[in-house]
């Protein structure tokens, strides 16, 4: 018998809030183990954002998946901040990025290293992650598993029990912790193996995100990011800069500034929270967008910044719109433009 | 005996930032405690709670007020 007469083995499970992390949490518990799961907030993570920003996403339920995957299960979840140190991965990866600008296997080699640091701490015995062989194309390979193993500290006391059949026995089961053949030997890309588990232990409505885990898998993030770097002359940014990427139509009309124009009132209510960072353009002869101009501007370039922002609001065939302009100082004046046409505003603009 | 109450302002803040934050600030507090947080992302209508209640503390109230969240919390004695 596994786990009895012995001290109860304790494992912090690395919880996305998709379906492979909670099934590998599962399995696990089903052993007797005490599982606890965490999560890493990098400050790109995909929960909720923009959903809680936009007006017209709210009647949707909104949940925080990692929160719920918790609840179902029955395991306390901590949230570690991991946003300062975050930027050393997503700056400047050892190993590269994948299709955008999502460098998963450091950050994987990143995550697993902080469990360990959270494990050692928390007396806990080892890790758990929802990873299966090669189901993703850069960071699921068995060579980068023992990569991540390695460089996080882990080693051996890394469990990926949905494909731990695929690898050389762990710590925990070599220890009979936990028994090898009640694992997993799942590999490759179909979710098939994983679907049939979750109807076994009875799971139903998880989440099945498309893509990664976080925003820098998508294309168009991904090239707003790198705009952002490029402009500043230097692959740095702020919580505040990574967030706003998730937020409004952005246009680069100048080298030099880029307007960020709300699409609708959530948006708008949200970009009013920048106000004291950013020069703030709201139109008011007309209903229309606020938006903020990130950059050193002169006189001409606001001017521009107006006329945009005016094409955006409901006074885009007006002769004139009056807009506010705010300094992040708090001092405001008004601006009196003439719109842009549709065939000003160049398509290159966008980002 | 009135029960000690902080106030937290998670307000501007997007999920999970506000939950982050009520986890951080209940781990220096003690049993029995109260903690009002103030919030204007809607999730944390649900994801505070939710954190609550896998955490073992009891959320006391929510209301709303201007547009923003209230969410008065019981921080519970067991789990930490
Ligand atoms: S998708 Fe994002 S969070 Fe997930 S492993 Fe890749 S970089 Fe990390």
């Amino acid at each position: 018998m596994l786990n009895t007469m012995s001290e109860q083995r304790k494992a912090l499970a690395l919880i996305s809030g998709g379906l492979d992390s909670m099934l590998a949490a599962r399995v696990v518990m089903e052993q007797g183990i005490h599982v606890e799961g965490v999560n890493f907030y990098t400050g790109f993570c995909v929960e909720g954002h923009t959903h809680a920003i936009r007006k017209r996403d709210r009647s949707r339920p909104k949940r925080n998946n990692a929160l719920w995957v918790a609840e179902q299960l029955g395991i306390r979840l901590h949230f570690v901040d991991v946003t300062e140190q975050y930027k050393g991965v997503v700056i400047n990866p050892r190993y590269g990025y994948g299709a955008n600008l999502n460098p998963c296997l450091d950050c994987k080699c990143f995550m697993v290293g902080k469990a360990v640091e959270w494990i050692e701490a928390h007396g806990f015995d080892f890790i758990i992650t929802g990873e299966v062989v090669g189901q993703r194309p850069m960071s699921q390979r068995r060579d980068t598993m023992r990569t991540v193993a390695r460089e996080s500290g882990a080693d051996d006391r890394l469990l990926r029990p949905l494909c731990a059949k695929n690898l050389p026995p762990t710590l925990p089961e070599r220890e009979g912790w936990v028994d090898r053949e009640r694992l997993y030997g799942f590999s490759g890309r179909s979710r098939k193996p994983q679907m049939a588990l979750a109807e076994r232990f009875g799971l139903s409505d998880y989440a099945q995100p498309a893509g990664g885990c976080c925003f820098l898998t998508d294309e168009a993030y991904s090239r707003k990011l790198a705009d952002l770097w490029q402009a500043r002359g230097s692959r740095e940014y702020e919580l505040d800069d990574i967030m706003l990427l998730k937020v409004g139509r952005h246009l680069r009309p100048r080298p030099h500034f880029k307007l960020i124009i709300g699409r609708e009132e959530g948006e708008n209510n949200f970009l009013q929270g920048f106000r004291h960072r950013f020069v703030q353009l709201r139109t008011v002869s007309h209903p229309g967008p606020l938006a903020l101009i990130d950059g050193e501007t002169g006189e001409e370039d606001r001017e521009l910044a107006a006329r945009i922002t005016a094409r955006f609001s409901s006074g885009r065939n007006a002769q004139q719109v009056e807009l506010r302009l705010e300094e992040p100082q708090g001092a405001q004046r008004l601006l009196r433009v003439a719109p842009m046409s549709a065939e000003e505003v160049l398509p290159e603009w966008y980002l | 005996m009135v029960p000690v109450r902080q106030r937290l302002d998670a307000r501007h803040l997007l999920c999970p930032l506000p939950v982050i934050r009520v986890q951080d600030r209940i781990g220096r507090m003690a049993h029995g405690e109260q903690l009002e947080v103030l919030c204007t992302d809607p999730g944390a209508a649900s994801d505070v709670p939710a954190w609550c209640r896998i955490n073992g503390h009891r959320v006391l109230g929510i209301r709303e007020r201007d547009g923003e969240l209230v969410i008065l919390i019981e921080v519970g004695g067991g789990k930490r």
